[in-house]
Order: C-alpha cells, then sequence, then structure tokens
C-alpha cells in the first residue's frame, strides 16, 4: 500500500527535528525580519572587510545613494513609469481579449470544439519563443513590446475564463432555460457572476505574467526607456548597484500588483462569502 | 484497511474530482477531435493559398512548404536535433537542481511552522521579482555560460515547486496525522507514507508549473545570452531575416512543451493510482 518503502526511516528519524531549540527564543512577531536583517547584515559587513569585490557586492550605502541620486534627478522614476504604462496598455489589451475569447468559448459548445484544441496547444508554446516572430511582424518598438505584453496577459485571463463558464453547475444552466433567459440575461445573471472568481484568478496571474513580459520584453527587444532598459545599462556598465537598485524596484512593483489584486478579489467576491 | 483507507480519504478525493468534468469537456473522444482540427487546418490552407498567390511577404510569412523543409533540413543535417538536445540537457539539469531543492525547502518549511515564520516573508519577497530580472546580475557575477542557465531555469522551477510543495504538506488532513499517531508511525514513515503521498497532487501542480516555467526560462535565456540551443536558433533566424528558421525552432519548442504536459500528467496518474476516487 505504501508508495516508498520505510527503509532507513531510523538512520534519519533523529536528526529530522527542523527547528533547532535556540531559534525559538527569537520573539515569533521578530521571526519575519530576523533573516533578512541577518542576511542584510552578512552583506555589509563582506562589502565593508574588504572580503568581496565591491563591483560585485556594493555596500548598502551605495545602493540606497545611487537611488537618491536616481530619483531626484527624475532618472529610474521616469524609466518606472514607462514601464508601467507599457505594462498595463499591454495587460488591459491582453486581458480584455482573453475575457472576451474565454467568454465566447464557455457560452458556445461549437466555439470551444472549435478553437479549445488550438488554444490549448498554443498555451503550451512557450511564451518567450513569440520574441522573434512578434519583432518581426510588429518591430522591436513600442508596438512590439505591447504585442508581447498583451499575450502574456491574453493566456491565463482565456483559460481561467473559459474553465470558470463552463464550471458552472448544470443545475444553473437549467435554471437559465426553465425562465427562458436569453443570451445576454443568461451571460448577465448566471455566466459572469458564477465565472466572476475564476475571472479574478486569471487577472491576477496575467498582472504578474504581463510584469515578466514587461520586463523580458525591455531586455529582449530595442532598447527604450524602462526598468529593462537600464538593467541592460547596468549590465553593460557593471553597476551592480543600479541592478539591485532595478531588482527591487521589479519586486516592489510585483508586490504591490499583489495586494492591488487581492484587495479587489476580495471587494468583488464578497457576496460568496456571505 | 483499504476500506477504511478510502472512507478516510474521500474527504480529500472531492478536489481532483471535481476538476474531472471539465477536463473530459476539454479533451472529447475522437468525434470533437474531427471539430478541433477545422480551425488549424483552415489556417494552413488559407496559409498556403496565399503563398501561392503570392500575397505573402517571405519576411512576414514563408510558405508552409519552406518551413517543413527547413525542418526536414534541420533534422537530417542534425543542426536541429543538436538544438534540441541542448535545450533539453539545460532544462533537464536545471529543472533537476530546482525541483530537488524546492522539494526538500518546501517539504521543510511546510512541516515546521518555525521555519516558516522565519523564510517565509524573505522568500515571498524575492519571488516577486521577475526571474528574467535577476538574469543582467547574474550575467555579470556568474558570465554567460552553462552556470547561468542551470540558476536561471533552476530559480525559476524553484518557486513554484516550493510554494505548492508547503502548500501540500501543511493541508494533510488532521485524520491522515491521527491515524500515523494511532499507529506509531516513526517521523521518517510518518513522512513517507502519510504526509508526502497526501501532498502528491499539490506537488505535482508545483512540478508542472515548475517545468513549464524551466521551460519558459530556457527560451527566454537562449535568446539573451547563448550560442546554441533552440532559443539561440531563432534569435539567429531573426538576425538572419529568415523567418522558417524561426518558425521551425518555435514548432519544435511548442512540441516539447506538450510532450512535458503530457509526460508529467502521466507520471502524475501513476503516482495517484491508489486514490481510490482518481478518475484514470
Amino acid at each position: 500500500m505504501s508508495l516508498i518503502t520505510i527503509a532507513g526511516g531510523e538512520r534519519l528519524s533523529r536528526s529530522a527535528s527542523i527547528a533547532p531549540p535556540p531559534f525559538r527564543l527569537i520573539g515569533r512577531h521578530l521571526r519575519p525580519l530576523a533573516v533578512p536583517i541577518a542576511l542584510l547584515a552578512i552583506w555589509e559587513l563582506l562589502a565593508h572587510a574588504g572580503v568581496a569585490d565591491p563591483r560585485f557586492l556594493p555596500s548598502l550605502e551605495a545602493v540606497v545613494a545611487r537611488g537618491v541620486a536616481e530619483f531626484s534627478r527624475s532618472g529610474l522614476g521616469v524609466n518606472l513609469l514607462a514601464s508601467l504604462k507599457r505594462d498595463l496598455i499591454g495587460f488591459v489589451c491582453g486581458s480584455v481579449a482573453g475575457i472576451g475569447l474565454g467568454l465566447a468559448i464557455g457560452f458556445s459548445r461549437l466555439i470551444e470544439r472549435l478553437l479549445g484544441p488550438v488554444l490549448l496547444v498554443h498555451r503550451q508554446i512557450a511564451l518567450f519563443a513569440w520574441v522573434p516572430l512578434i519583432s518581426m511582424w510588429f518591430g522591436g518598438g513600442e508596438a512590439g513590446k505591447v504585442v508581447f505584453i498583451a499575450l502574456a496577459a491574453f493566456q491565463p485571463t482565456l483559460i481561467n475564463t473559459w474553465q470558470g463558464v463552463s464550471g458552472i453547475p448544470r443545475s444553473y444552466r437549467e435554471l437559465a432555460d426553465v425562465l427562458t433567459f436569453g443570451w445576454f440575461d443568461f451571460a448577465r445573471i448566471i455566466a459572469i457572476p458564477g465565472a466572476l472568481p475564476q475571472i479574478f484568478t486569471g487577472l491576477h496571474s496575467a498582472l504578474i505574467y504581463a510584469w515578466t513580459a514587461t520586463v523580458g520584453a525591455e531586455l529582449l527587444l530595442n532598447i527604450a526607456p524602462g526598468i529593462g532598459g537600464r538593467m541592460n545599462e547596468g549590465q553593460q556598465l557593471f553597476h551592480m548597484d543600479l541592478l539591485l537598485l532595478c531588482v527591487l524596484l521589479l519586486g516592489g512593483v510585483g508586490v504591490i500588483f499583489n495586494v492591488i489584486a487581492g484587495a479587489v478579489e476580495h471587494r468583488f467576491l464578497r457576496w460568496r462569502i456571505r | 484497511m483499504g476500506a477504511g483507507q478510502a472512507t478516510a480519504l474521500s474527504g480529500h478525493g472531492d478536489s481532483t474530482a471535481g476538476a474531472a468534468p471539465t477536463h473530459r469537456r476539454i479533451f472529447p473522444a475522437a468525434g470533437a477531435l474531427a471539430l478541433g482540427l477545422v480551425v488549424p487546418l483552415g489556417l494552413l490552407t488559407a496559409w498556403t493559398v496565399a503563398a501561392l498567390l503570392g500575397q505573402l511577404p517571405e519576411q512576414i510569412l514563408p510558405p508552409p512548404w519552406i518551413v517543413f523543409d527547413t525542418l526536414l533540413e534541420g533534422i537530417q543535417d542534425g543542426s536541429l536535433l543538436s538544438s534540441t538536445v541542448t535545450s533539453l540537457k539545460r532544462v533537464a539539469e536545471g529543472f533537476a537542481a530546482g525541483a530537488l531543492v524546492g522539494l526538500v525547502f518546501g517539504t521543510a518549511v511546510g512541516l515546521s511552522k518555525t521555519l516558516r515564520e522565519f523564510v517565509d516573508p524573505l522568500f515571498l519577497a524575492l519571488s516577486q521579482v521577475p526571474t528574467l530580472g535577476w538574469m543582467p546580475i547574474v550575467i555579470l557575477i556568474v558570465g554567460i555560460d552553462e552556470g547561468l542557465k542551470i540558476i536561471v531555469i533552476g530559480w525559476s522551477a524553484f518557486i513554484p515547486v516550493v510554494l505548492n510543495t508547503s502548500q501540500g504538506v501543511r493541508d494533510v488532513p488532521e485524520a491522515y496525522v491521527e491515524l500515523g499517531r494511532v499507529l506509531s508511525f516513526s517521523r521518517w514513515s510518518k513522512l513517507t507514507m502519510i504526509v508526502l503521498p497526501s501532498a502528491i497532487p499539490s506537488i505535482f501542480t508545483g512540478l508542472r508549473e515548475g517545468l513549464a516555467n524551466g521551460w519558459q526560462t530556457l527560451v527566454a535565456v537562449e535568446l539573451i545570452a547563448s550560442f546554441e540551443g533552440l532559443g539561440y536558433l531563432m534569435a539567429y533566424g531573426r538576425q538572419l531575416f529568415q523567418l522558417e528558421l524561426v518558425l521551425s525552432a518555435m514548432i519544435v519548442v511548442g512540441l516539447i512543451g506538450l510532450a512535458f504536459h503530457g509526460l508529467l500528467t502521466l507520471t502524475e496518474n501513476h503516482l495517484q493510482r491508489w486514490r481510490p476516487e482518481t478518475p484514470r
């Protein structure tokens, strides 16, 4: 019945205690901060002890100084806005198309059978494999980047909307038939509210995918204002402090997107919990 | 014992059973297959006709037969095959490293609340940065050799594996854990006979996402910094304006993505065959 034999279990069982007692002494609310602070302290120590090459490991104050300089002379700030703008345009285009097509496929059995297999195969093609093709069709400039970002947002919204609509209980569909709902009423009263949680899941991942694609497009396609462009610069000029700052911004934007998406989901799906 | 397990499991089996109808609807049998072929064949016909009529500039879309020839040629002279092997090897190494470390780390984090409190916030913060964003830094530190590819692919596979494994380990039903206590299992048998088997659906979700992420990252990293592999082939084709090369590499990339997906689904079903409710 067991999948894995228990041979050798005794040998490991004693050393398997994962949290050694000394760590338990650190207060519960301080624990989330302990590891990052320790890492930063080690980093600072290494940077100042002269062990690490400052080109590879700039001190923390160098990164902060770079940040202050960048944002006071509107350097990185402008780039961040350029990236965000690109990201949001692509996100909106891609997710509108994704939700629209997802609803169409969810509503119509025929469309589902016609397009479903193609879209499932399309989903398996690595997103970045489209970059060379897109750059030849739309150019490596702004249009190509936005198309690529839109493609990244399109896939998760499409799949989730589709699954959301096809996951609506049969009894709801029958109820709609009994009440002789038209297509529009069915969509408005049953399909869209029923699929909403899945649609939001799709939008949430689309937001994250689009941000990844924004960075990818900026690194892979023509250099333009944006975080990715600055990262190219940082890599070529060996400015590790700039690169670290960019990574920090990328992560920060990711966190903010997650928080916003979580809040929106919570706000719109409250009726489900009640 | 078997029957007792079946009843104990029924609460958990629902989540997998609920997914089945959509799955069946998405992959219908032969009759629907024909309908599914209508659109691809229609597109292919339109493409062929447009090319025959000379309506398609080759810089936008070369005729399908040229793409097909390029594909055959690449297979015959070995260039496409060797690129594919290089790419597959990179993904295998990166994914194996990332998934293995991710499984161990994810299990540890799932089992220990203390450890989770220490490392969770840092891990979540780091995972918010798109994988590609780390690439310039990693390039400066390790260069653009194989090390770069393994690190970046490994990292992109690591994140979903950790997230899903720790979630799966944390969600082990209380009843199973109690059963282990009643049978006075050792820590190790509890892990291998209760926790891990029960977490398998989650772990596989993680592995599947990890492999898909790894494949994505491979293509990106080969486009940015590489001198061989499928991504390089595409970048090269783009520079020479040889779209047929780009397209044939894309076809291979897509086929491998599909193969990965199918392989993991098969393995997952195989590993879950003990679960009575799982449809086969």
